[in-house]
C-alpha cells in the first residue's frame, strides 16, 4: 500500500502538496529496488527543477539513478540529514527519507500525475 | 570490515620495526643532499617501512593470494571480457628494448617501437574496417571521450553547431552518457524491442537536426547483436548525424562484422579486453580509436608517421592543425599495445574469427545449460553473442535470495561472480561472459555450481546469504563501505608514525 494523499511519477517520486509548498521523494518500490542507498545528490536551495526534468542522482550500492521532478517551481529546502544518514530513503522514503521542498508554480501540474491506485497498478505490473 | 581475519594481515607500516631494514639498501652519500636547496629537504626522514626481505616478500605474496584472479579460477565477469592472457605476452612486453624505453627519446632511437605500433595501427585497421586510428586513449571510456570531441569537431568544422544531442540506448554501456556528458552534449536514452535491439520507432522519433550522434554498443549489453543495424545507421547519416560504436564487445564479432563496413564513422577498441591484458580494478588499459575519412583530419596528436624512406616518426607540434590536440602523455599505454600486438601476431586472421567463434559458442553452450536447468529466468531467447543475461527473479520470489547472495556464494565453488544488477533494465540480472578460452570442463562445472546454489536457496537459504564462508573475509558491508569510505590506513593516535602526514 502506497499513501492515498500522494501523487506520483512513472519514474518513482512522489509529491505531497501543502499549500503552495510540494515535498518530494522516492517510493518505497524505488528504495527496494535501488537497494541499500548510499548518496543523494541534492540541488541547491534556489535553484528552480521543471516537471519531469533531473533535479538530482541517487546512488545505491547497486545503480546510479536520476531523481526526476513531479513538479516545476523553485527550490526551497533540501533534506540535510540524507547527507549524513542517506540510508533514511530506505528505512523511511515517504517520512525522514524526502528528499526536496518546492515552492510550487502551478498546482495544475500535479493533475498530470498518478493517484495511488494508478501508481499501484503500475508497480504491479511491474 | 576490519583487517582481522585469520589470513589478513596488519599493513606494511604496522609490522615495520625501527633498524630492521637488513641494511641491503645503501644510505646516500653524505654529501648527495648538499645541491638540494635547505628549504627543499624534508625535516623528518621519509618514514619508510622497515622490514628485512623475508617478510617483505611473504607480505606481498600472502597479500597476491587474498584475491581471485584469472590466473586462479573461472571468471566470467560478463561485459569485461575476463578472458586468459597468454604468458608469452609477458614475455614481449618486458623485453627491455621496449620495456626500458624513454618516453622522452628521440624518434631516431626509437624506430623498433614505432614500427610496432605502427604496424598495429595497420593491424586494427583491417580488423575494424575502418580508415585510421589513434592509439593514445588510456582505455575505453577515454576512447569515447575522444571519438565524441572528433565528432564534435567534424559537426563544428562545418558550422552545425545546433547539434547537442547524443542518442544513447538503454542497452549500452553506462559509459556513454557519461561520455556524451563530459563532451558537453545530451544524452537522449532510446528504450529497447521485447528482442533486445533498438526500439526503432522511439529511435526516429528521437532522431533529428539537433542530433549529434548515436553511440551504439554492439553487440549490446544484453549479448544481443543490433540486427537493425543497416537501418539505424542509414537514417542517423540522412539526419546529418554520426555513428559511433562502443566496441567493448568487439570479442565477438571478429573476423564476422566490420564496423566499418557496416557504416559506423568512429569506434574504440578495449585492447586489454579483446586482445588480452591483466586487467581490472581500474587498469591498465588502452582504448585505441578507429574513424573512417570524414573524422580522420580530428585525430588526436601526435599521429605515429611513416616517411617515403620508411623510417617512423611522430607528427610534430602544429603540423595537422584540424586535429583535436593530445589525449594522453607520450603515444598511449605502450605495455598494453604491445600485449594487444604479440596477441594478434600470434592468432593470425583465421585465429581471430576462431576467437569469436569460440566465445559465441562457449556462451550459448552455457546459456542452454542454464535454461534447461530451469532454475534461472533466461530473459532473451535464442541464439546470443559472447555473453548472456541471466535472472534470478524467480528465485528471488521463492525464497527472497537474491543476485548479490548468489554471487557471493558462487565464491565458495571456486568461481568470480558474474557481472550483477546490470543492465539495470533486467531484474536481478546476472550477465554472464565465458569468454573462448574456457574448457567445456568449466564451464559445465560453472552451471553446475548455480543450479546447486539455486537448490539449496530452497533447502537451506541460509547458508546463501551468509555466503562467503571460505573467502579470506565474509560478507562486507557495501553499503556501510561507500557510506563512509576508509580509503587510507592511518596509525593509531599515539603510535608511532612511519609515514608522517
Amino acid at each position: 500500500m502506497v499513501p492515498s494523499d500522494l501523487r506520483y511519477t512513472k519514474d518513482h517520486e512522489w509529491v505531497r502538496l501543502d499549500g503552495d509548498t510540494a515535498t518530494v521523494g522516492v517510493t518505497q518500490y524505488a528504495a527496494d529496488q535501488l537497494g541499500d542507498i548510499v548518496f543523494v545528490d541534492q540541488p541547491d536551495v534556489g535553484r528552480t527543477v521543471e516537471q519531469y526534468a533531473t533535479f538530482g542522482v541517487v546512488e545505491s550500492v547497486k545503480a546510479v539513478s536520476d531523481l526526476y521532478a513531479p513538479i516545476s517551481g523553485e527550490v526551497a529546502e533540501v533534506n540535510g540529514e540524507l547527507a549524513a544518514k542517506p540510508e533514511l530513503v530506505n528505512s523511511d522514503p515517504f517520512g525522514a527519507g524526502w528528499m526536496i521542498k518546492v515552492k510550487v508554480a502551478d498546482p495544475s501540474q500535479l493533475d498530470d500525475l498518478l493517484d495511488a491506485a494508478a501508481y499501484e497498478r503500475l508497480v504491479a505490473e511491474g | 570490515m576490519s583487517a582481522s581475519g585469520p589470513r589478513l594481515q596488519p599493513t606494511i607500516f604496522e609490522r615495520s620495526k625501527p633498524g630492521r631494514g637488513g641494511g641491503l639498501v645503501p644510505h646516500p652519500p653524505s654529501d648527495a643532499l648538499d645541491r638540494i636547496p635547505t628549504e627543499q629537504r624534508r625535516e623528518r626522514p621519509a618514514g619508510l617501512p622497515e622490514l628485512n626481505e623475508a617478510e617483505v616478500v611473504r607480505h606481498y605474496v600472502n597479500l597476491s593470494q587474498l584475491n581471485h584472479a584469472i590466473d586462479v579460477g573461472f571468471y566470467p565477469l560478463g561485459s569485461c571480457t575476463m578472458k586468459w592472457n597468454p604468458k608469452v605476452n609477458e614475455w614481449a612486453a618486458r623485453l627491455p628494448g621496449f620495456a626500458n624505453l624513454h618516453p622522452l627519446a628521440p624518434d631516431v632511437t626509437t624506430q623498433g617501437t614505432l614500427q610496432l605500433l605502427w604496424e598495429l595501427e595497420q593491424i586494427l585497421l583491417e580488423v575494424t574496417g575502418m580508415r585510421a586510428v589513434t592509439l593514445q586513449p588510456a582505455a575505453g571510456a577515454h576512447g569515447e571521450l575522444t571519438g565524441i570531441l572528433m565528432i564534435r569537431a567534424y559537426h563544428e568544422a562545418r558550422g552545425d553547431t545546433a547539434r547537442t544531442e547524443v542518442l544513447v540506448p538503454d542497452s549500452a554501456h553506462g559509459t556513454n552518457p557519461a561520455t556524451a556528458t563530459m563532451a558537453g552534449l545530451h544524452t537522449v536514452s532510446l528504450p529497447h524491442e521485447d528482442d533486445g535491439g533498438v526500439a526503432v520507432e522511439a529511435f526516429r522519433r528521437a532522431l533529428g537536426p539537433q542530433t549529434a550522434a548515436i553511440m551504439i554498443t554492439n553487440p549490446s549489453t544484453l549479448g544481443i547483436f543490433e540486427s537493425r543495424i543497416g537501418e539505424l545507421l542509414e537514417a542517423v547519416h540522412e539526419a546529418g548525424a554520426l555513428a559511433y560504436m562502443d566496441g567493448a564487445n568487439l570479442n565477438a564479432i571478429l573476423g564476422r562484422f566490420r564496423p566499418g563496413d557496416a557504416g559506423f564513422d568512429v569506434m574504440h577498441i578495449n585492447t586489454h579486453k579483446t586482445f588480452s591484458t591483466p586487467h581490472g580494478g581500474g587498469g591498465p588499459g588502452a582504448g585505441p580509436v578507429a574513424v573512417n575519412e570524414r573524422l580522420e583530419p580530428y585525430l588526436p596528436a601526435p599521429r605515429i608517421l611513416r616517411d617515403p624512406d620508411g623510417a617512423f616518426r611522430l607528427e610534430r607540434p602544429g603540423e595537422r592543425p584540424t586535429s583535436i590536440g593530445r589525449m594522453r602523455a607520450f603515444v598511449g599505454s605502450t605495455g598494453v599495445l604491445l600485449r594487444a600486438y604479440a596477441y594478434l601476431r600470434t592468432h593470425g586472421g583465421s585465429g581471430l574469427a576462431e576467437v569469436t567463434d569460440d566465445a559465441v559458442l562457449a556462451a550459448n553452450y552455457l546459456k542452454h545449460r542454464l535454461a534447461e536447468s530451469g532454475a534461472f529466468d533466461i530473459p532473451f531467447e535464442g541464439v546470443c553473442k559472447h555473453e548472456f543475461i541471466a535472472s534470478a527473479s524467480s528465485i528471488k520470489k521463492r525464497t527472497g535470495i537474491r543476485t548479490l547472495d548468489i554471487a557471493k556464494r558462487l565464491l565458495d565453488h571456486g568461481f568470480h561472480a558474474p557481472t550483477v544488477y546490470f543492465p539495470l533494465t533486467v531484474d536481478e540480472a546476472m550477465l554472464i561472459e565465458p569468454t573462448e578460452t574456457e574448457s567445456v570442463e568449466t564451464l559445465d562445472a560453472f552451471a553446475d555450481a548455480l543450479v546447486a546454489i539455486a537448490e539449496e536457496a530452497d533447502r537451506d537459504p541460509d547458508v546463501i546469504r551468509s555466503a562467503p564462508h571460505t573467502a579470506p573475509v565474509r560478507r562486507l558491508d557495501e553499503a556501510a563501505a561507500a557510506r563512509n569510505p576508509n580509503l587510507r590506513w592511518r596509525p593509531a593516535a599515539g603510535d608511532w608514525t612511519p609515514c608522517p602526514d
